[in-house]
């Protein structure tokens, strides 16, 4: 059974517009490689050198995946994984 | 295109002149046709930098320069745009004695589409306002006209 990844209004429109999209995969490392192969320009807004970017935060249902395992956290079936950004900057 | 009307304005640089000589932050509501936003509400947010782990403070940086909504408030603010049946379309924050222009900081964490607000504070008193936008390739970080 496919995961959903549920993406940002930011992020919809390298998405077609979607605001979830369906993925198969293990764990969460999986799905998001899938997801940004699947939409090549998202990849520069989640990944730097080829790691998530500090501001990008992954929720598996309402779980940080950082107090999981966090990109090896193991998917189950119909868990829905959120893109939820932190909003950062300064002078 | 950002329109900001001007008691979101006047809301924005007094949040920026309470929080003085720390940045002030929080979110604009609105609705979006496309590019062209129109904001209709102000949240303010706490800044948090300092206090989530990614975002910790070191040598220059502490919330006189640097700010972050964390991903619960975000959650949170994207609730209460929901439940008024608007969206969010950008964020504001402050640069204390600092000009209204984004720094590298800001290009680094930015997100496309999405009106980011910074007014300018010196000596305490709101002193200019400017919006940018992130291009969707990330390189540039552009000024929005602001109506």
């Amino acid at each position: 059974m496919p995961n959903r990844i549920l993406i940002p209004a930011a992020l919809r429109r390298f998405t077609s517009d979607q605001n979830a999209v369906e993925v198969e995969a293990g764990t969460v490392d999986e799905a998001l490689k899938a997801l940004v192969t699947r939409f090549k320009p998202l990849e520069a807004h989640l990944f730097q050198d080829g790691k998530l970017r500090s501001f990008v935060n992954v929720f598996v249902n309402d779980e940080d995946i950082r107090h999981l395992q966090k990109g090896a956290t193991v998917l189950k079936a119909a868990d829905t994984i959120s893109i939820v950004p932190s909003i950062a900057g300064g002078s | 295109m950002l329109r900001l009307p001007e008691v979101h304005r006047k809301a924005i640089a007094a949040h920026g002149e309470r929080a003085y000589p720390q940045e002030a932050c929080g979110a604009l509501l609105g609705t979006a046709a496309g590019d062209d936003k129109r904001v209709l509400a102000t949240l303010e947010a706490a800044n948090r930098f300092g206090n989530v782990e990614e975002f910790q403070e070191r040598t220059g940086e502490s919330q006189a320069n640097r700010y972050v909504i964390p991903p619960e408030a975000v959650a949170r603010i994207e609730r209460e745009a929901r439940q008024r049946g608007l969206d969010v379309v950008g964020f504001y924050h402050s640069h204390p004695d600092h000009p209204a222009r984004p720094s590298r900081y800001d290009q680094d964490h930015a997100w496309p589409w999405l009106s980011y607000v910074i007014v300018a504070v010196a000596q305490g008193r709101a002193a200019g306002m400017a919006s940018f936008v992130l291009s969707d390739d990330r390189s540039v970080f552009a000024p929005e006209p602001l109506e």
